[in-house]
């Protein structure tokens, strides 16, 4: 038993299956590292600014909490002043306590606190980083209900919720009365979560497609017929890259449609989309389709280059990880952050894979930042030409048939790697 | 004009060189045996022949076009039979031969080259089945099939019968012949060595990258006063 345990070590211990485990377990540590760090910026104080219209006792003690658990960057009178500081310092929100704040409350109503927010992005990250004004705006509620309680005249429910949040989000230029970040969030979260999900699965399905297909006609020769051929490398390559690039057109179509009922159905209760503008137009999509066909050809391309190395259909099968890899990073990042809110590594990270643009197209284009879709358009239409131009070339020469170093001995025939079995030493069987 | 002149051909593989200044002519209408022991070189060649490998040194002509610099020439008269390949699993046998086809000729010549391809690969209402329920015989026949119905001046067939019963490996070895005498020249590798005694006109015998031993079978079988090609095979490569 122990040699057939060695042997199956040996067989299944290879770098092929190896590398594919290490590098994502590094993926993981790397978003683990992402994920620790929105954990301790949730635990810094936000940044604020707070505005006190109304001057009485209650909003001092709201005041004076605020300036306690957050890090107030203005504390005055003027709301435009306020917006401004939020804006200079990338600060949360402003918080405005009007007029007749202490008056609604001992009159038994809810004493109103708007909070003007300052929304920087859509993503998983940005949207957690709210939350901490949140907190803040509840712990002024309790601070204040807690003076409250046992104060004659005023209701329990007053006394125990006295104040009402009227939130105002402003993000990426749009103002959205009655609406708070989270709400926003979760009307986004269709573009931030579930599209580069069906684009990474689109991007791998489609790539493991031609890799495969590579390492089968490797393993079958049918490449090796195909090759000699009366016709021009260029014309092989092109032809294949036409035909896949044609299934992916098919299934960017597919997707499309399918997109557009989804989008449609769409609704987030008090919120209608269109009321601010958030809704894609028919160029829009036609732009989407564009990038999602690119970032498909980019996919298709990387993929041939990868399945040259593949020297039969179970070697393709472990060729394939990287386009995963490729997938999976931006789709975790744009995810996480919007594309203006990652540092600039990320950013020249996200923008450099082509499968980033497509992921991020929707969003982008519903937030009118044509700039940076388009930019993604033409990085890919340069990208795919390049990577094209390097699988015609490797068509051209005996890498095609040889592949890796190590299979070198491929081209030279069964007989001939026998031989090399051989000459590495005794006991080492001969082959055919 | 010969149908295939390899001069001093020498083709590396990073250090290792898997033929080592290997020279040979064949002649229109001749089937030339290239046989050897596992390792010896012969698919190698038969890939540079066939424009699938860059030639390290020496040259190659087939019927006066240089392989190197005029691949696509090269490309138009020949015919190159892999060993152990396979087709699309997912084309029936017609498909599959229709697409080959397609790559020299158009129209009623495709047809008719088609139907050629028919003939010979005896498939019969088969040759409406998609390949992937083809046996390995039956796959064999259909890619003979192809390599043939394309009348090439140079047929390059390595291990033409494997996987074939001795019936369908006698057919197609009829077939070769027939190809030949039509004036089709063939370079033909086997380790059947009763094969290669019965169709090639002439035998070159390369072990470890090099031609050792040339020759008629007769002249072959005389010299090492050998009943069959087997034990010329055996004496030269012990030797």
């Amino acid at each position: 038993m122990r040699v057939i345990v060695r042997k199956e070590l040996k067989e299944l211990l290879t770098p092929q299956t190896m590398v594919p485990i290490v590098a994502m377990s590094f993926i993981f540590a790397a978003l683990g590292g992402m994920m620790g760090g929105i954990g301790e910026a949730l635990e810094e104080k936000p940044v604020v600014a707070v505005v006190d219209q109304d001057g009485s006792a209650l909003s001092g003690l709201a005041v004076d909490y605020v300036e306690l658990n957050s890090k107030v960057v203005y504390n005055g009178s003027s709301t435009d002043e306020a917006q401004q500081a939020i804006e200079d310092r990338e600060g949360l929100a402003v918080i405005v306590v009007r007029q007749g704040f202490q008056g609604d409350i001992l009159s038994n109503r809810t004493g109103t606190l708007e909070v003007r927010w300052n929304m920087r992005g859509a993503g998983i990250a940005d949207s957690i980083s709210t939350a901490s004004v949140e907190v803040l705006l509840a712990g002024v509620d309790q601070q204040i209900s807690a003076v409250l309680v046992g104060t004659t005249g005023i209701n329990a429910s007053i006394a125990l919720a006295p104040t009402a949040r009227n939130d105002t989000t402003v993000f990426k230029g749009r103002v959205m009365e009655g609406v708070s970040p989270s709400t926003v969030a979760n009307m986004l979260s269709g573009q931030s979560i579930v599209v580069p999900m069906i684009i990474m699965m689109l991007v791998t399905m489609a790539g493991g497609m031609v890799i495969s297909s590579m390492g089968m006609e490797k393993e079958t020769k049918t490449l090796e017929t195909l090759l000699t051929m009366p016709v021009k490398r260029t014309s092989i390559v092109a032809g294949k890259l036409l035909g896949a690039a044609l299934v992916g057109l098919i299934m960017a179509t597919v997707y499309m449609v399918g997109f557009g009922f989804y989008m449609n159905s769409f609704t987030v209760p008090g919120l209608d989309p269109a009321d601010y503008d958030l809704t894609l137009s028919a160029a829009d999509y036609a732009l989407v389709g564009a990038s999602l066909f690119l970032a498909l050809l980019a996919g298709l391309a990387i993929s041939m280059l990868l399945g040259t190395f593949a020297e039969n259909f179970k070697a393709a099968q472990s060729l394939t990880f990287p386009v995963v890899m490729l997938a999976m990073i931006p789709m975790f990042m744009t995810m996480f952050l919007d594309f203006d809110t990652m540092p600039a590594a990320g950013q020249t990270l996200v923008f450099v894979i082509p499968f980033s643009h497509p992921m991020m197209a929707v969003r982008a284009l519903m937030l009118d930042q044509y700039a940076l879709v388009l930019a993604g358009i033409a990085y890919m239409a340069v990208f795919d030409v390049a990577i094209i131009w390097v699988v015609a070339h490797i068509f051209k020469t005996d890498r095609l048939l040889t592949g890796r170093k190590r299979m070198r001995r491929g081209a030279m025939g069964k007989g001939a790697r026998a031989l090399l079995g051989r000459q590495r030493g005794p006991g080492t069987p001969p082959e055919g | 004009m010969n149908a295939l002149e390899v001069r001093d051909l020498v083709k590396a593989f990073g250090n290792v060189q898997a033929v080592r200044g290997v020279s040979f002519e064949v002649a229109e209408g001749e089937i030339f045996g290239l046989i050897g022991p596992n390792g010896a070189g012969k698919t190698t060649t038969l890939r540079v022949i066939s424009t699938l490998l860059q030639v390290t040194s020496g040259s190659v002509r087939v019927f006066g076009h240089d392989v190197t610099r005029e691949a696509d020439d090269v490309r138009r008269i020949i015919s190159y039979l892999p060993e152990d390949a396979g087709a699309y699993k997912n084309l029936t046998g017609v498909e599959y031969l229709t697409f080959i086809a397609s790559f020299f000729r158009h129209g009623a010549e495709r047809r008719a080259m088609v139907e050629r391809g028919r003939v010979i690969a005896d498939l019969g209402a088969r040759l409406e089945d998609k390949v992937e329920t083809y046996s390995k015989g039956m796959t064999r026949r259909l890619l003979v099939a192809r390599t043939l119905m394309v009348e090439p001046r140079l047929a390059i067939l390595d291990e033409p019968t494997s996987g074939l019963d001795v019936i369908n490996a006698q057919e197609i070895r009829a077939l070769i012949k027939g190809y030949a005498r039509e004036g089709t020249a063939v370079v033909l590798s086997s380790h059947n060595m009763l094969e290669v005694e019965l169709l090639c006109d002439r035998i070159n015998l390369i072990n470890e990258g090099r031609i050792v031993e040339a020759g008629t079978p007769t002249e072959l079988k005389a010299k090492h006063h050998a009943v069959n090609i087997e034990e010329v095979f055996s004496k030269v490569v012990s030797a």
